[in-house]
């Protein structure tokens, strides 16, 4: 598949290889979250004039879930202000490496190097999503409990644990960068395979080894690639680069394909429709449900988003990829070519199908965001003159009204979007290549045992669409 | 190290300054006026809720809600209320010119106890304002006060009219009137009109009329005591502050009357708001009753306490409108 290198056009590499603009960005950004947290612990609570609310959830997610991570992929987690204090202590420096910083540095256990401790985490604050979202003390204190984890991560492990590991939104901007257009890669592996000293992973006097725990000469995918820099810094031969590559690239590869990860594909799907049903859905007692939380309804909702995400979707999943599995099967079987079989077992074709949910998922997610970023996003005028909703009118902007855009076309955008991510889905079941060590498959067999995931795809589409358009 | 220092005073700048900075405007501008929140009732009301100031000398306000929309307004006076916007500054300068005790009151119905959301501001003596006079309070004068009125009994009465509901109209067109004794409001207000129709049917001038026509002269006396515009004031008052419980048609079925009934369900009072459209009560209730219970509320049944935010007239105003759930005027 054809790639173009980015970094070979004049000043990217420059400017990427600097870690100027990266810290200029990373302060802004380590300033805004700062404001959040001050924001919401002693601003307004009204949430809709309170910068903690409307610049977090509105104005960032908007551009996470928009822009960031369908084109950048982990471009966000280059300068998230998460991880920035924790890490600048951890090195002792803002910039070069430059003699000892604080921490134990012990490795991160074997058993939990996994995503499912972010599953965990992203599944915690979506349960209290509804009062996160909305009070702005709690979303300071949220957002002030992942800074003092990640900073204690910092000081206890090495490199980043928490974004690797632990972060409740890294996990599925991970997942989702697999769909972006941009790819951080070697150029040639023949030119690691000689270098000894491997200064990507272990780091030299020019920057860290990979913060995120990666060995930048193996990666296939963007899962795990937090576009840090760092391996551009410290390759000695010049021999990474950024590409732009065709969207999804990654989803076209058969390797590294893991139950973590498949089941924070389901996570993420249940929860967008979850959260389409309980915030935009006309059903009161859901609403009810999903905020009071601690309450008997709220306990009863809360097993029914766990019991949904967990056991529904993916057994509803796992039934539709055993059926696939089972008619390619019997249909070899009339064409005299049974043991043509490709996967030796349903879990491991359920492990490889559920990747074509990362684009559904997006589309869902992207579709979600859009019945309220459009309708929302006006109320960032207000808050950029008057963040802490103390009556200031900083840039004359505090009197800015509410004023939904393109509400016209947002059904439309919405409608589109969860059409292409079906289409997407279905194009990367069909072509859902074989586990590892499989044998090829008949193209027919091949549509026969998506049949069934694409006609899952199609359900879940519809259902959503119902929820976000009609 | 020339560049780690830099960075570092990048982040020093940008971090810990704004935040100063932040605080720093905060606190110029909270010395410039007194900030008033308005919280629901169960989340505290207004805060402060009360406040001193001195007569002749501005107040400038900067009002602002926690959770809803309010309303923001002082008791018995006629300038408007100010709406108070979820987390939208609103700026207001009042200017009291006599010391005393004003009450001001949230104007938007904000949930079931939105009546509680009430604070104080006492006024004192300008020394710099020669002879300085206390307001008058308004209410010490009241007629209910002054006839010393049962306001907490349950008024009733089985004499009803049996023909649907009296007609001023009606009576204006038999072109008969009573003894102008029964006009003067002293009179019509401290009586029912269950006993007023009893004394009319006693007059000579009644012996040929049925019994809904002397209940049509009670009508008309209480409709010679109004006017249209008072019964639009009336009606204003009500609708805004009166019918979340009592109803817009006073059958006592308003939005909150639910709420209320069981709020109160166990207190020995009447079960919910009044019905103002049952003859048996209304008709067996004098103005001045209703007068007492709107000044001073109803003492455990959930019915606000107005004196404080209603003017005499206003009052009056609202009474009369009262008994257009029971008489066509």
């Amino acid at each position: 598949m054809s790639r173009l290198e980015l970094t070979r056009i004049p000043g990217i590499k420059t400017a990427l290889r600097s870690r100027w603009p990266q810290l200029v960005l990373r302060v802004i950004a380590l300033a805004g979250f700062a404001l959040a947290i001050v924001a919401g612990i002693s601003g307004t609570p009204v949430g809709s004039r309170n910068f903690a609310i409307v610049f977090v959830w509105i104005g960032w997610w908007a551009l996470l879930m928009l822009v960031a991570v369908p084109l950048f992929g982990r471009g966000w987690c280059s300068i998230c202000p998460i991880p920035m204090p924790g890490e600048w202590l951890q090195q002792g420096s803002l910039l070069k490496p430059q003699g000892k910083g604080l921490g134990l540095g012990w490795r991160w256990p074997n058993k939990l190097r996994n995503i499912w401790l972010q599953n965990g985490a992203f599944v915690l604050v979506a349960l209290f999503s509804t009062v996160i979202l909305t009070s702005p003390l709690t979303s300071a204190l949220v957002l002030a409990a992942f800074l003092v984890v990640a900073v204690a991560a910092s000081l206890v492990f090495e490199r980043r644990a928490f974004c690797r590991y632990l972060c409740p939104v890294g996990g599925f901007i991970g997942l989702y960068s697999q769909v972006a257009p941009l790819e951080l890669r070697v150029k040639d592996s023949s030119v690691c395979a000689a270098h000894t000293e491997k200064t990507c992973y272990q780091g030299s006097a020019e920057g860290y080894g990979c913060p995120w725990q990666v060995f930048p000469p193996g990666l296939v995918k963007n899962t795990y690639c937090g576009t840090c820099m760092e391996c551009l810094r410290t390759c000695p031969h010049d021999n990474l680069t950024i590409n732009l590559r065709p969207f999804g690239a990654d989803l076209e590869k058969p390797s590294g394909r893991k139950l973590d990860e498949a089941f924070k594909a389901f996570i993420m799907l249940g929860s967008a429709m979850i959260y389409s049903a309980v915030m935009l859905g006309p059903w009161g007692f859901l609403k009810n449900a999903a905020y009071n939380i601690g309450s008997l309804q709220w306990l009863v909702y809360a097993a029914a988003f766990l019991t949904f995400i967990f056991l529904a979707l993916p057994g509803l999943f796992y039934a539709a990829v055993a059926l696939g599995q089972a008619l390619s099967s019997n249909n070899a079987q009339v064409v005299r070519v049974r043991q043509r079989r490709p996967f030796s077992t349903h879990r491991q074709a359920f492990i490889a199908f559920a990747y074509s949910l990362v684009p559904l998922g997006l589309a869902a997610w992207i579709a979600f965001s859009l019945s309220f970023v459009l309708a929302n996003l006006s109320y960032l005028w207000p808050v950029i003159s008057d963040p802490l909703g103390w009556g200031w009118d900083l840039l004359r902007t505090a009197q800015a009204p509410w004023t939904p855009y393109l509400s016209g076309v947002t059904p439309i955008l919405q409608a589109g979007v969860l059409l292409v991510g079906l289409l997407w889905a279905a194009r990367t079941a069909l072509r859902t290549p074989a586990a590892p060590g499989a044998r090829p498959v008949l193209p027919r067999q091949q549509v026969i045992q998506a049949l069934p995931v694409i006609l899952f795809c199609s359900a879940v589409s519809f259902g959503l669409l119902g929820l976000l358009v009609a | 190290m020339k560049a780690e220092s830099i960075a570092r005073w990048l982040l020093i700048l940008l971090l810990p300054v704004l935040l100063l900075a932040a605080l720093l405007l905060r606190s110029q501008g909270s010395s410039q006026a007194v900030e008033l929140r308005a919280r629901m009732p169960e989340q505290g009301g207004w805060t402060p809720t009360d406040m001193i100031m001195s007569a002749g000398q501005p107040l400038l306000l900067r009002l602002t809600s926690d959770d809803v929309l309010h309303g923001f307004a002082i008791g018995q006076s006629d300038e408007p209320a100010v709406d108070v916007f979820p987390g939208k500054m609103t700026e207001l300068t009042l200017l009291f010119d006599q010391p005393g005790k004003y009450t001001y009151y949230c104007t938007r119905w904000c949930g079931a106890n939105h009546w509680r959301m009430r604070g104080t501001i006492e006024v004192l003596p300008n020394p710099d304002q020669p002879d300085p006079t206390q307001v008058d309070v308004p209410n010490e004068e009241s007629l209910f006060m002054r006839l010393g009125v049962e306001l907490d009994g349950h008024p009733h009465t089985d004499l009803v009219p049996e023909q649907g509901r009296p007609d001023a109209h009606r009576a204006a067109a038999l072109g008969i009137a009573p003894p102008e004794s029964y006009l003067v409001p002293e009179y019509y207000r401290t009586h029912s009109p269950v006993e007023v129709f009893t004394a009319l049917r006693r007059e000579p001038f009644s012996a040929s009329l049925s019994d809904q026509q002397v209940w049509d002269f009670v009508a008309w006396i209480w409709q010679q005591g109004t006017s249209s515009e008072k019964l639009a004031e009336g009606q204003e008052l009500y609708t805004r502050n009166c019918a979340a419980c009592h109803g817009t048609s006073g059958a006592g079925d308003g939005v909150m009357a639910a709420q209320v009934a069981a709020e109160y369900a166990n207190s020995g009072h009447q079960s919910g708001p009044t019905n103002f459209t049952n003859p048996q009560r209304s008709l067996a209730t004098s103005p001045a009753i209703q007068q007492g219970k709107i000044i001073r509320g109803g003492m455990g049944t959930g019915m606000p306490y107005w004196g404080p935010i209603f003017t005499e007239e206003q009052i009056w105003s609202l009474v009369d409108y009262l008994w257009t759930f029971q008489f066509d005027y």
